[in-house]
């Protein structure tokens, strides 16, 4: 079929509004990761010179071997908190009919769709008066608000795939509700319960404003570490601060490659409420 | 838990009675997060609630009063609106031709991993590298200035536009995947129909997917505006935080965290959710003038 000119300039108006929008964000972290490598880099294409003491340099000002440490508890106890929490809470969603269902499931959603500055503060707020705030049990409380739901909404599905008479035959053979989660449930869940969790951690690594309301300066996660550096540039040089940020980058790309290998790209943004395809 | 207590109590028949209402030891396994949600959730908003009334000069609206007298605290609305709207209606606008571009496409999965990356990397990242980038040696200029589309290097930074960029840079890839598992969640037959009846690629847009659309693109817009709307990191990175870009989270996180002043900041994130409800039970309620059925087609 022959095109006619106008739908052909439409395609290509189209493939070059993506090709923009791909070109900079590239470029935006191509720079990021040039300048982090830099040694001078002063009204030139590339700088004058390669290095990697900037990575040393940044290790050592910004105390990032405890940052990342930090971000590696608070995100790991939120990862597992949000699944023990989040997938038994499922199953009862998933698997009975009672008269509070819907109520539980607005309750559930409800902190998915407010943003989380509008309920960071009164939560911040809560938490500081019951002096939590600025503790790392404080961060991870904080970042279970909208990851457990979501837990939550993306097992629904999985769990209601799975063949009832499969649990009554546990439960037929003597096995009482704990058994029964353990050695039939969690290994047939487990694909679900796996890309559930990664979303988690991909969302709590990046979590900034509740981090950032909550945290404190002994319990900062990297990308509030992160903020702190930006806002406060001047003081450090911008290379040592760019190498921060390739840190950063490093830590959510390797668990988004992660990630993508067992979920589909759009449940990322999909808050778990799949529309029907 | 008094449920439990009372079968306990009153032996099994009450207990049997609860199973056949579908409560038993399974549906209590709901209850740790249900907890956990009223805990941490509706008891912090209630107690904001409560506390945004508790000013410091003791009256019951001073907070409110206050805000919605000074142009400082009660502009910042306006300047959050004016960077919120354009950016979801742009984002918006670019993502419904290119999720119909994309649908035809058999390998989706490069790409839509390509626009996944700013959505992980978060605004703190983008808003860092955007400094760069952007900057008067950044890449961009030079590019341009070499191409020769600029003579002199523009600043984007530091203002209303480059708050407006990071938005677009993150926002856009969160409303385009939405707008992509709607545009793809109509089935292929209603266009076929559509085209073997004689309308062009035109009138199949604007008769046969756009009022099958509207309600998904109604949901989309909401959740991306409520992503710009709560913008903080960039309006302070990239932005002009005392002024132009001095959007309602600022105003907030100050009240809070420079002032201590609790109950304010608690009135102003009433406010702002208050502000962004609104828009949302707005774009809710123009969606139900349009065509409410299925797009999926009819499967016997």
């Amino acid at each position: 079929m022959q095109k006619s000119f106008l739908s052909r300039l439409w395609i290509f108006a189209v493939w070059a509004v993506i090709g923009l929008f791909l070109v900079n964000l590239m470029g935006l972290i191509a720079s990021v990761l040039t300048s982090s490598f830099g040694t001078r880099w002063l009204g030139t294409w590339l700088p004058a010179g390669f290095t990697t003491r900037w990575y040393f340099a940044a290790w050592d000002e910004f105390q990032l071997g405890d940052v990342l440490w930090v971000t590696f508890q608070a995100v790991g106890a939120v990862v597992l908190l949000s699944g023990l929490l989040g997938v038994p809470a499922a199953y009862a969603l998933a698997r009975r009919e009672f008269p509070a269902k819907r109520a539980v499931m607005l309750l559930l959603l409800l902190p998915l769709l407010v943003p989380p500055i509008t309920y960071g503060i009164p939560l911040a707020t809560v938490l500081y008066k019951a002096g939590l705030g600025g503790t790392l049990t404080g961060v991870i409380l904080a970042n279970l608000v909208p990851t457990v739901p979501f837990v939550v909404l993306v097992m629904i599905p999985f769990i209601e795939q799975i063949d009832p008479r499969t649990e009554a035959a546990a439960r037929v053979f003597g096995a009482n509700i704990f058994q029964m989660f353990v050695h039939v449930l969690v290994p047939m869940l487990m694909p679900g319960v796996l890309a559930a969790l990664l979303l988690v951690l991909v969302r709590t690594i990046g979590m900034f404003e509740l981090t950032f309301l909550v945290s404190g300066p002994g319990s900062q996660t990297l990308v509030v570490a992160l903020y702190y550096a930006v806002f406060a540039s001047g003081v450090r040089a911008v290379q040592s601060i760019d190498a921060m940020a390739v840190i950063y980058m490093a830590t959510t790309l390797v668990w988004l490659i992660v990630a993508l290998r067992f979920v589909n790209p759009t449940q990322i943004v999909g808050r778990g409420k799949r529309p029907a395809a | 838990m008094s449920a439990v207590l009372e079968s306990r109590a009153a032996g099994p028949t009450l207990r049997q009675k609860l199973a056949a209402r579908g409560i038993d030891g399974a549906t209590l396994l709901v209850l740790p997060c249900v907890a956990l949600i009223l805990g941490l959730f509706i008891y912090p908003f209630l107690y904001g609630l409560m506390l945004s009334f508790e000013p410091k000069d003791g009256s019951l609206f001073g907070n409110y009063a206050r805000f919605f007298s000074d142009p400082f605290l009660y502009g910042t609305i306006f300047k959050t609106l004016r960077l919120a709207f354009p950016v979801t209606l742009l984002n918006l606008l670019i993502a419904i031709p290119i999720a119909f571009r994309v649908r035809l496409m058999r390998r989706q999965r490069l790409l839509t991993t390509l626009l996944v990356l700013p959505i992980t990397l978060g605004t703190v990242l983008v808003a860092e590298g955007m400094l760069f980038y952007f900057g008067p040696q950044g890449w961009f200029n030079r590019a341009m200035m070499a191409v020769g589309l600029l003579s002199t290097p523009i600043s984007v930074l530091n203002g209303y536009w480059g708050v407006f960029i990071s938005l677009v840079l993150t926002g856009f890839p969160f409303t385009f995947l939405l707008t992509l598992s709607y545009v793809t969640g109509i089935d292929p037959s209603l266009e076929n129909a559509a085209a073997t009846l004689g309308a062009g690629p035109a009138a199949r847009f604007r008769e046969v997917f756009l009022p099958l659309l509207v309600p998904g693109l109604a949901i989309t817009f909401c959740l991306s505006f409520v992503q710009a709307y709560s913008v903080l990191p960039s309006a302070v990175l990239v932005g002009d935080p005392a002024n132009a870009t001095r959007v309602i989270s600022i105003a907030a996180y100050q009240a809070a965290f420079e002032e201590y002043d609790y109950s304010m900041a608690s009135a102003i994130a009433m406010i702002m959710g208050a502000v962004q409800l609104l828009v949302v039970v707005a774009v809710l309620g123009c969606r139900s003038l349009f065509y409410r059925g299925p797009a999926a087609g009819a499967k016997g």
